[in-house]
């Protein structure tokens, strides 16, 4: 074709990136990787290897390495062996690597994106503007926190050895966030690619050793799902963090329940991606081609789930299919196409099955008149419309480039339907009214929320999702937290295994005036509430005498305290210095009674106990009163013209096992800055001394606390516990018994993915505010949200 | 949709109102032939003005003014300046299609001269590098010969209006004056007015208007309106082109009500800048005229051109300006009659590029003949 044809014809023509380089590096491998351990190549113990494959042609691009038990671990042999010299070095000397490794991506940016495009098929414009660039601020950033670690997390320790385990989605983008922070916290590490997009981490780890990192500090496994469980199960790891699917994060938090292993998951989503009717149309379409055919869909945050308003909805939609129509698929290298390859065979599948069904369900499906690539794995922009929530393609993750819309009629229906859903990874919100845009982002559930952009990243904000998009966050302040730990929690001691209390022979030496009989009720929705079961168990003192009875709490008694605690959500959204008053009032009515409540309590604990537990539990009281209004979020510095507000929010309704050597101060230690935080809390009290429940009804009662904010249970714990884990409409269980009521939780955890907090098996010292109150209890009661606010006129 | 056969403007150089008959004959000719390869199935090919995502558009004829649909126009800076930066990533063309590309930017090229010590033989002197645009070997090496290249229109102050039409007399090249007491457009309406009769009784094809920019910023639309429809009727068949400056109007959402409210009176064009702003025609303020044109379009089926000015010195930068237009507006809005680029010295760096490519060779700026 002639100049003349192309100069009337002007179309783009090809602008293929060149991948010579890029296939030069796979042959001087000679297409072929063992698994990186210990600073150098390891050949796989079975000698077994796969192919990663271009998804764009189906051409193989090397053999890597199917890592097996014994490779994994020889890995964390070498990750155990380099931690004690790594934790050795100096936070600068940390730095230096992690500046190193950041400045050698730099280097090598164009090798690993163009790598990351053969393996993994998404555009080169995205590997190269994208992925690339985030990766080497996300190392950055890290030498940064490398070098503060100490100052800015003092008391605190790296968890030590770290598995890991990526997705094929963004492959080295998830190793940057997964292993910077990780080394910058003085953790070792061992990952595991994804099976269909290794390669990249193996270029990584060849940097490593340009870098000089110590042998054993990072060492690579690949692998298939069966690598990633010997990871996950291995007894040496202290920590499992974890990217992928929701299902997959199911099966690893139930696998870990058993161990003391500190787990991070960042799963699946199914973003609400939400326009209003005073919104920029034509940006917000731009954000759709961001949200929705960024990376082919493949995107844990893509905003699959359009919200828009009804009246804009036609114009709205129209404008969306001409969009699709100039939207360029082909080729991955080309570097003027917008959508590339699927990554692999079964994935394509996935995307036509529910396609499929949702067709199949009554919706309309858009797609535009662009043709496919001959060969490679292609789908093509759609837009289904005719969508409602009992829609498949509305609730289920598709991972595709296949956006659902459905409209609403006024900002309550709109928040209603975007949190009508099992996730909680993100959101976007298009108004150009703040009022609207804030409103909505605050009572949105997810992660993060971006206002009038879309899939904004930076390593200085944390990412994680609510519900059951998982838990933990990484990137910024709060990422950094899950490669930590409290150094004394680290070292606690075992906490002994609980006996339930029993009767003791005892005489009854008080003949005088008979006592007027106390009744001890459940107490629930703010009312003192007789047990479902209608019957009581007896509660012995310290010398075995029987006490009194207390009420016998049962499943139906759990499910009607979570319903009163969920309808007291309002208190979550209370000013924080009215919550404050109301900690306050208690502390002030706890020092009232503090003679009567110490008194009784001296009956199962002793005199010096008693009163050393109300005396700390006021002080207490006092300590989250003061924090309800100081425990701020952050404003973070992405760079761009924005401002991110990273929020702390209340995880929301909490279950709280309460542990039982310290029935008052345990209890107290661990509702008071739940509830500070603005959660609502159905706790179990101490087997031990549930009478408790008698004295704290009293206190809250006349403290002004909200109905349902506190409900408290008792009866036999081990049974309640599970009733409590299971519940799917509690956001997190908080339990502080022994190790196996710990592991009982986690594993009965997985229905909803609720958030889990437990003492690991370890004694906490209740007596010890610098133990039992504070920040790390803060930390556990809210979840961050960060909502990005880019600004400009 | 609309049965049109011909422009309004072809009606009128088809008449030879005021120029060489045969000027309009050829521009004719060429709108014909580019218009072909994206004519829609269906249609008559050549038959409409336009398309728009293969709907047949008319020229603007104007309409009257919709306050409510200006005022309900929202843009998003941040939205439009990252949809800005990231559009020139998602595309580019290389090779022999970049070759063309620089080609069809040549055509949609005002060369312009403004400035107080331009003279007529200044003005001649461009008038002559329009007519022959790139060297005969360059026009060879590429095997181009066949497309007459020359530059969309030469634009200069009314005084030499007349200048410009006689040294481009036989090339079909559009004469463009810059009218409305340029580049403030704060003179009285009457003398505006009288300007622009003036400057096309002399000869010239296209009018460029400032507009008072105050009626911008107090939101006077009707004011706007006014007097944009009252240099639309002054120019009588001459082609209005609307000088927005963009730079002075600080928002985004300003330039997309401006644009909205010129269109809506009548202008043929809507342009960025006077080329005298501190600030010229950025990504950001073309993206958003460019979608103002395509509301326009969608609602009334009339076609407005757009034309950037000031600031555009590249050949980087004209292929980032027609992939703009390729991706918001489509094929019709790569060509000069719905494309111009207010930019003289992008020549010199487009040629030299067309060098490059013909030759292997990085050129020199002094190799190439000044305009």
């Amino acid at each position: 074709m002639s100049i003349v044809e192309k100069f009337l014809n002007m179309e783009y023509g090809p602008a293929l990136e060149d991948p010579k380089e890029a296939l030069a590096w796979l042959d001087r491998h000679a297409r072929r990787f063992g698994h990186f351990i210990r600073g150098a190549w390891q050949q796989p113990d079975a000698g077994e290897y796969f192919d990663s494959t271009d998804p764009s042609t189906g051409e193989p691009l090397a053999k890597i390495a199917q890592g097996s038990a014994s490779d994994v671990d020889s890995a964390v042999k070498a990750a155990r062996a380099a931690l004690g010299p790594w934790q050795a070095l100096t936070p600068h000397a940390r730095a230096r690597y992690l500046y190193a490794i950041a400045r050698l991506c730099q280097k090598h940016s164009r090798r690993l994106a163009v790598l990351e495009t053969l393996d993994n098929g998404k555009p080169i414009r995205e590997s190269r503007d994208i992925d690339i660039p985030l990766v080497i601020r996300h190392f950055y950033h890290h030498a940064g926190w490398a070098q503060l670690v100490e100052k800015e997390f003092p008391g605190h320790t790296a968890c030590g050895v770290v598995g890991q385990v990526i997705p094929w989605n963004f492959p080295l983008l998830m190793l940057a966030w997964k292993i910077a922070p990780a080394l910058a916290a003085g953790n070792t590490v061992v990952l595991k690619p994804a099976e269909f997009t290794s390669i990249t981490a193996l270029a990584f780890a060849e940097i490593c050793q340009e870098a000089g990192l110590p042998a054993g500090v990072v060492n690579i496994v690949t692998g298939d799902g069966r690598t990633g469980e010997a990871l996950v199960d291995h007894p040496d790891v202290d920590k499992i963090a974890f990217t992928g699917s929701t299902e997959v994060g199911r099966i690893i938090r139930k696998a870990t329940a058993a161990s003391h292993k500190k787990l991070s998951l960042e799963l699946g989503g199914k973003s609400p991606f939400l326009i209003f009717d005073d919104a920029d149309l034509d940006s917000a379409v731009e954000g759709l081609v961001d949200g929705i055919w960024f990376n082919q869909g493949q995107v844990c945050c893509a905003g699959s789930r359009l919200l828009m308003q009804e009246s804009i909805a036609e114009k709205l939609t129209a404008k969306i299919r001409a969009r699709m129509e100039s939207l360029r698929i082909g080729t991955p290298l080309d570097k003027a196409i917008d959508i590339g390859a699927i990554v692999a065979p079964v994935q394509l599948d996935r995307i036509r099955r529910l396609v499929d069904q949702g067709v199949a369900e009554g919706a309309t499906c858009s797609q535009p008149a662009t043709k496919l690539p001959g060969k490679g794995l292609y789908y093509p922009p759609t837009l289904l419309t005719n969508v409602h929530p009992t829609s498949t393609v509305a609730q289920e993750e598709i991972f595709g480039p296949v956006l659902a819309a459905m409209t609403f009629r006024t900002l309550r229906e709109a928040v209603e339907l975007a949190n009508n859903t099992v996730y909680g990874l993100a959101a976007s919100v298009w108004s150009e009214n703040i009022n609207v845009a804030l409103q909505v982002a605050a009572q949105i559930k997810a992660g993060v929320v971006w206002v009038n952009c879309t899939n904004m990243f930076d390593a200085s904000t944390g990412f994680g999702g609510y519900r059951e998009s998982g838990y933990g966050r990484e990137g910024g302040r709060e990422g950094m937290f899950e490669y930590l730990e409290p150094a004394w929690f680290k070292n606690a001691p075992r906490l002994k295994a609980s006996k339930p209390a029993s009767a003791q022979e005892h005489t009854d030496d008080d003949a005088g005036m008979p006592a007027i009989d106390r009744t001890v009720k459940l107490y629930i929705g703010g009312k003192q509430a007789r047990p479902d079961s209608g019957y009581s168990f007896p509660v012995y003192g310290a010398d075995g005498t029987l006490l009194d009875e207390a009420p016998l709490g049962n499943r139906k008694d759990i499910r009607n305290a979570v319903e009163a605690a969920r309808k007291a959500e309002g208190w979550g959204k209370a000013a924080a210095h009215n919550r404050a008053q109301v900690l306050y009032y208690i502390g002030e009515n706890l020092s009232q009674r503090a003679a009567e409540i110490s008194a009784r309590l001296a009956r199962v604990t002793d005199e010096k106990q008693a009163e050393e537990e109300v005396r700390l539990s006021i002080e207490r009281a006092f300590a989250y009163a003061a924090w309800a209004d100081k425990f701020d979020g952050a404003v973070h510095n992405p760079p761009m013209r924005n401002v991110t507000l990273a929020m702390n929010e209340p995880v929301g309704t909490l279950g709280i096992v309460c542990p039982e050597e310290a029935p008052l101060l345990g209890f107290l230690s661990l509702v008071l800055p739940a509830i500070a935080m603005g959660n609502t809390v159905i706790a179990i009290p101490s087997e031990t001394y549930p009478l408790i429940i008698g004295d704290l009804y009293q206190v809250f009662d006349t403290s002004d606390l909200p109905g349902g904010v506190v409900n408290i249970v008792s009866g036999r714990a081990a049974e309640l516990m599970k009733v409590v884990a299971e519940h799917d409409d509690l956001d997190g269980i908080w339990c502080f018994k022994d190790e196996s009521a710990g592991a009982t939780v986690k594993a009965l955890s997985i229905g909803n993915l609720k958030q889990v907090w437990t003492n690991e098996g370890r004694a906490i010292d209740w007596f010890d505010a610098a133990q039992s109150e504070g920040r790390w209890f803060l930390q556990h009661a809210v979840q961050v949200k960060n909502i990005w606010v880019p600004y400009g006129e | 949709m609309w049965p049109i056969r011909k422009s309004v403007w072809r009606h009128r150089t088809a008449r030879g109102t005021h120029g060489a008959e045969h000027r309009g004959g050829e521009h004719r000719d060429e709108d014909h032939r580019a218009e072909q390869h994206h004519a829609e199935p269906g249609l008559d090919a050549g038959a409409a003005y336009a398309y728009l995502a293969g709907r047949a558009l008319l020229p603007n004829r104007g309409l009257p003014l919709n306050l409510d649909q200006v005022e309900d126009i929202q843009v998003n800076t941040s939205a439009a300046e990252r949809r800005a930066a990231t559009l020139v990533t998602r595309r580019t063309v290389k090779k022999e299609w970049q070759a063309a590309w620089l080609l069809r930017a040549i055509t949609c090229m005002d060369l312009t001269t403004l400035s107080g010590d331009d003279t007529a033989a200044r003005v001649q002197r461009l008038c002559a590098k329009a007519r022959q645009p790139l060297q005969h070997h360059l026009v060879e090496a590429l095997g181009i010969e066949s497309l007459n290249l020359k530059v969309g229109a030469v634009c200069v102050y009314h005084v030499f209006v007349e200048t410009a039409v006689r040294a481009l007399e036989g090339s079909g090249i559009h004469v463009a004056a810059v009218s409305t007491g340029f580049p403030a457009g704060l003179s009285p309406l009457a003398e505006q007015v009288a300007e622009i009769r003036r400057s096309v009784e002399a000869g010239a094809d296209e009018i460029d208007v400032v507009i008072t920019r105050a009626h911008v910023f107090g939101g006077q639309w009707q004011a706007l309106y006014d007097e944009v429809a009252g240099f639309k009727q002054a120019c009588g068949p001459a082609h209005l082109k609307v000088i927005l400056g963009t730079g002075d109007l600080t928002t985004l959402r300003n330039v997309a009500r401006a644009s909205m409210v010129a269109m809506m009176a009548g202008a043929d064009f809507i342009k960025t800048s006077t080329g005298k702003e501190s600030v010229n025609a950025t990504l950001p303020v073309g993206l958003v005229m460019t979608r103002a044109i395509r509301e326009y379009a969608e609602q009334t089926g009339m076609a407005v051109g757009f034309k950037p000015a000031g600031g555009i010195r590249t050949a980087k930068q004209s292929m980032d300006w027609l992939a703009l237009m390729k991706e918001e507006l489509g094929p019709s809005w790569m060509q000069p009659s719905l494309f111009r680029f207010g930019a003289s010295g992008m020549l010199a760096d487009i040629e030299r590029q067309l060098e490059h490519f013909a030759t292997g060779r990085y050129s020199a700026e002094y190799r190439h003949p000044i305009a």
